[in-house]
């Protein structure tokens, strides 16, 4: 109906003419209705996308190119590009970029590894699999805040039960906030603890789009379970397993809360032995009160976002050309 | 089950009746002011209270006894433990100028930054009349809290004269003297105090130190000096200040004669070993007794001590009650900050908490005191008289700060076995890195 009073209306009436056949307008009115409707509802994404989103992130960038202090908030300096220079100069800029970058390999690697082995061996048909495929998610639905307290008392030097436990096989106590690298794999302990279980269930349900037939066709050659897993599921996985290392790559640059919490030090322990970049803005913020200088340290570490998923995206297209090609 | 169903409705009814009158009344006031509408239920105006650490107000039974004097009035208190992050979460919110509460705590660190810096943020209780209060108050507890241009910003609760507290039992164990008198002779000076930790380790209980943490002792010692971080001017000069150097280096000298059970101060670790014996001794301001006696529970009653400092008398710490500018209900509030701040209510406080009077009347009624949780010591002539004898100190804009890259710095040199002198550029970085 619509689609005839187009074609009627829309050539027969020169604009200005006049008031036109009710229909006619109608007709108009649909039309334009049609042409905006997916604007409409698709608005109220972009509009709190541009409050909450593009402009913080612009605002982020003015402020990072003055002094301000929250104190007196009120009063802004022009310094240009100085917060930046500043931050090249640094020492605890390079050690929480250092540390940021060894706690992310130190949690990203092994909690994805496991991810794989943990959805591979979901993969078979188990009883109560439903009940275990919830169960691994449970990590993941405790608070940070929480599960980061439990683990800070589990990792006490004095009391803790870690600790205790490596005293029984007849170990010294490891100071596990003091200590560079022990302090690093406490923190990187508890994101483990946190994202391998969800990551468990996005390989599997990667997984569950891989043909069976594949599956059965390999066991007719003769390939063990292992095999299969080399042969026929990873490849398969493969750009699951990119999304994975993606969204495990921007977690470990923000990474904040468990080194916030760990010992409740904004300066991550006595040295910044595991202050991340997310905790060092922080400090900078919301300890010493430079807001100009946070903002500076906001921009890198989202520049820095930027590059490492473009950096991930480039080898997976890379390889993805590779396979084709071969 | 009639009368059951009567009286049900006799307070529906009475329920409609205030609710009505209640509603009158928002729409009378038009004018907007604040404490008579935001309240509605009976007109009760609820008094938000915000402080960090013990302030020992609820502990004394204060809120309690106010809200049966004021019947309108109901107060409700948060508090943070670690004063670093409620100055922190106190910042955010006056910058954004929302969800502050109507009373805020002030710690007397950070009164400087408070009266030099964003005066126009808090409230003049001259205003309501803080005026005729000045007599009550010790002469420095009242001008640090004062602008230059005469406003008043805060009112004092309490200050941090300071002693030492010690586990009579552990000492029993190491064979070291209890009594109190005898104990200060021997640790007159740091010293001694040093020595006598190097006596305690040689004979002390397994997993027990002598003293809690570095960053205690220093504490305790630069709240033994006059001019710290900052001149009178304002200019910073910890640097080359010789009182933070000998606070500094005997510091190290605790640290490297391995006395200190290494633990980090306000940390749950810290908390954890006051109850299990971690240490035998911790420098204590007044304060801090409300604190231990909250950590160690009531299985260290009896327990523990307290002795004159080494080194003479000195100050730590002390807080203020201030009202923001943004806060709802000022008058009320300022009526409650003059009550809790009277002679009477802080020498409640200080008997039930110990937190040392800054009202002068109060350290009169107070003089007597004894505290049976700490063997029944002197605490009011303890602490009174380190109250009378302790410097006025120089209040800087970055004193809390500066104090904790110092004492981050010296946990390096206790726990990590960082030489002072890389210790000691560790902290001038820091500092350097605060103050930007």
């Amino acid at each position: 109906m619509s689609l005839t009073a187009t074609a009627k209306a829309g050539p027969s009436r020169p604009a200005g003419t006049g008031p036109g056949p009710d229909d006619g307008r109608a007709a108009a009115l649909r039309r334009t209705w049609r042409k905006a409707s997916p604007y409409a509802y698709i608005a109220p994404f972009f509009t709190l996308f541009l409050a909450f989103g593009l402009f913080p992130l612009l605002y982020t960038a003015f402020v990072s190119l003055y002094r301000v202090e929250l104190q007196t908030s009120g009063e802004m300096e022009w310094r240009g590009i100085a917060n930046y220079t500043a931050l090249f100069t640094d020492e605890y800029f390079w050690i929480s970029l250092r540390n940021t970058f060894t706690i992310g390999v130190l949690s990203t690697v092994p909690q994805l590894a496991m991810a794989l082995g943990l959805a591979h061996l979901l993969n078979y048909k188990l009883r109560g699999r439903t009940f275990i495929r919830t169960a691994i998610l449970l990590p993941y639905a405790t608070s940070v805040a929480a599960a980061t307290l439990v683990f800070a008392q589990l990792f006490g030097r004095d009391f803790g039960l870690i600790n205790y436990a490596i005293g029984l096989v007849g170990f010294d106590p490891v100071d596990w906030q003091t200590g560079t690298v022990a302090s690093q794999i406490a923190v990187s302990t508890i994101v483990i603890w946190r994202w391998t279980g969800y990551n468990a269930l996005i390989y599997l349900a990667g997984m569950q789009s891989i043909p069976h037939e594949l599956y059965e066709a390999a066991e007719m050659d003769g390939a063990s379970r292992w095999r299969q897993f080399i042969h026929v599921t990873l490849p398969g996985l493969r750009p699951t397993i990119i999304f994975t290392v993606i969204i495990s790559t921007i977690g470990a640059t923000q990474l904040f809360g468990e080194p916030l919490l760990f010992e409740g030090s904004i300066s991550g322990g006595i040295s910044h032995q595991y202050q991340t970049l997310g905790l060092y803005m922080y400090e900078q913020g919301w300890g010493f009160f430079h807001l100009g200088r946070a903002a500076a340290i906001a921009w890198v570490m989202f520049v820095l976002i930027v590059v490492l998923v473009g950096v991930n995206a480039l080898i997976a297209r890379r390889r993805a050309r590779k396979e084709a090609g071969r | 089950m009639p009368i059951a169903r009567a009286a049900k409705r006799a307070t529906v009814r009475l329920g409609a009746v205030v609710l009505a009158g209640a509603l009158l009344a928002a729409c009378g006031s038009g004018s907007g002011d604040s404490s008579d509408t935001s309240d509605s239920a009976g007109g009760k105006v609820t008094l938000n209270v915000d402080l960090f650490g013990s302030f020992g107000f609820k502990e004394a039974g204060l809120y309690d006894e106010y809200q049966k004097l004021h019947p309108n009035v109901k107060i409700k208190q948060s508090d943070t433990q670690d004063e670093a992050d409620y100055w922190k979460s106190l910042q955010t919110r006056l910058a954004g100028g929302g969800g502050l509460a109507d009373v805020q705590g002030v710690e007397v660190g950070r009164i400087a930054s408070v009266t030099q810096q964003q005066s126009d943020k808090f409230q003049d209780l001259k205003e309501f009349g803080a005026d005729k209060l000045k007599g009550e108050f010790a002469e420095a507890k009242w001008s640090a809290a004062t602008t230059k241009d005469g406003k008043v910003l805060g009112l004092g609760t309490d200050v941090g004269p300071e002693a030492m507290c010690y586990r009579t039992d552990l000492f029993k164990q190491a064979g070291l003297p209890t009594d109190r008198e005898e104990l200060a002779k021997k640790w007159s000076t740091w010293d001694g105090y040093l020595e006598l930790g190097k006596e305690y380790k040689k004979k002390a209980p397994a997993k027990s130190a002598w003293l809690d943490s570095v960053g205690s002792l220093y504490g305790i010692m630069i709240g033994q000096e006059e001019e710290r971080y900052y001149d009178a001017s304002g200019e910073l000069i910890y640097e080359k200040n010789p009182a933070v150097k000998t606070a500094w280096d005997t510091s190290v000298k605790a640290a490297e004669a391995d006395l200190s059970a290494k633990l980090d101060q306000w940390s749950p670790q810290w908390n954890q070993a006051f109850a299990a014996g971690s240490f035998a001794t911790i420098p204590c301001p007044a304060w801090m007794l409300g604190y231990i006696k909250g950590q160690a529970g009531d299985g260290g009653q009896g327990k523990w001590d307290i002795a004159k400092l080494p080194g003479g008398a000195g100050n730590w710490g002390g807080s203020y009650l201030s009202i923001p500018r943004a806060a709802k209900h000022k008058k009320e509030a300022y009526e409650l900050i003059e009550w809790l701040t009277a002679p009477e209510q802080q020498a409640k406080v200080f008997q039930k908490q110990g937190n040392f009077p800054s009202s002068t009347g109060a350290i009169e009624k107070i003089a007597d005191a004894k505290d049976d949780y700490f063997s029944g010591a002197p605490i009011g002539q303890i602490f009174g008289d380190a109250a009378k004898e302790s410097p006025v100190q120089v209040l800087g804009v970055h004193d809390q700060n500066v104090m904790q890259q110092l004492t981050n710095a010296l946990s390096e040199v206790e726990r990590k076995g960082v030489s002072s002198e890389k210790a000691w550029e560790t902290a001038k970085k820091g500092v350097a890195n605060v103050i930007g």
